[in-house]
């Protein structure tokens, strides 16, 4: 019997190894060059600008029924955190600040939803994430979470594509170390949407993930599948605590 | 719609030297690029930018293919009166757009 137990907290101490210690993460700003982490900081500059005033408008445009504003109020206080605590769990299933606001249009609006990464959820949920920069990224595993998180947790360790690598090999094995030239960072969702320099525009978490799972030469998930979700959630949880920058530029 | 925004101090003393910075939002699609089925995407970009303080040229710039989107473009003038600067982008399918911005000079 403690033989068992010995073994299972051997086991576990090795499939924990590769996990970056709270301590040590560090945000993918820091693995910028100096003119891309200006071109956040200065908010004049910073070219995810446009995309906040639009997702600024469409805040306060009647769609449908009523406008965002007519619920919500001020987004400054109303909003305030609240992307800090997204993907949530919601009737057993994860939900992300995108299909969150979807599920607002639809069922509070009556207004039709958004496709994914088109301009106007991209713009919204920029807006809406905005409002929580400098906060600390508050997903907490709780009982409804866990298991959700956990489900992330496999999908982000399973190796995957014809390159058969799996997301923790780059991003807690070799951060730091270069990849075509580039640095790999730790893969914390601190920013998110981002303006993209590669991208010249704006996109979700969800479109950077599919960048990464197609450069494994794997099939990427859909957009808003759980699969994504779920991986979005324990990436989240992940980087709890630390502070959200968006909107977020990098390379 | 077309965004610009332009960043102009409030106020500056006579012969200062002031950075203005400004950001159109544009794809500046390069005209080189294909879609899927291998149509030639049409070239879409701002060709143009000038700056008027009180009605005289100070800044001009012309752009190519090779401007990544969402052009930000930065520079230096002489604060020499008070008045105001204007900031005309103009580019391909009739893009045009505007700004003026104050500036005080003591």
């Amino acid at each position: 019997m403690r033989a068992a137990a010995l073994l299972l907290a051997a086991f576990c101490a090795c499939i924990q190894a590769g996990e970056i210690p709270l301590a040590e993460r560090r945000s993918g700003y820091e693995f910028m060059s100096r003119e891309s982490r200006a071109m956040q900081d200065d908010e004049t500059t910073n070219p995810a600008l446009f995309s906040l005033m639009d997702g600024e408008a469409l805040w306060n445009r009647k769609e449908g029924e009523r406008s965002c504003a007519s619920c919500h109020g001020d987004a400054a206080q109303s909003m305030k955190g609240v992307a800090a605590r997204y993907p949530a769990v919601a009737h057993g299933k994860p939900i992300n600040l995108e299909q969150r606001i979807n599920a607002c249009r639809t069922e509070q609006q009556r207004a039709p939803a958004f496709a994914y990464e088109s301009k106007e959820l991209v713009a919204l949920t920029t807006y809406v994430a905005r409002q929580s920069r400098g906060m600390p990224i508050a997903v907490e595993a709780t009982d409804a979470t866990r298991p959700q998180i956990e489900a992330g947790r496999a999908l982000y360790q399973r190796r995957q594509g014809q390159l058969n690598l799996s997301c923790s090999q780059c991003h807690d094995d070799n951060w730091g170390r270069l990849l075509a030239g580039s640095p790999i960072p730790q893969a914390h969702p601190t920013g998110y949407p981002i303006y993209r320099l590669e991208w010249q525009g704006m996109g979700s978490l969800e479109r950077r993930l599919r960048n990464c799972m197609i450069g494994t030469r794997a099939e990427p998930y859909a957009y808003g599948s759980l699969e994504m979700v779920q991986l979005e959630l324990y990436l989240m949880w992940r980087a709890r605590g630390m502070k959200l920058e968006t909107p977020a530029v990098r390379p | 719609m077309a965004r610009v925004a332009v960043t102009v101090p409030a106020s500056a003393k006579r012969g200062e030297i002031i950075e203005i910075k400004t950001l159109a939002q544009h794809t500046m699609e390069t005209g080189f690029r294909r879609t899927q089925t291998g149509e030639l995407v049409p070239r879409d970009i701002i060709t143009e930018f000038v700056c008027r303080y009180n009605g005289v040229e100070i800044f001009r710039a012309e752009l190519r293919q090779a401007m990544a989107a969402n052009p930000l473009i930065a520079f230096t003038t002489v604060a020499t009166e008070s008045g105001t600067l204007e900031f005309t982008w103009t580019g391909d399918n009739g893009y045009l757009a505007n700004q003026k911005a104050e500036i005080k000079v003591v």
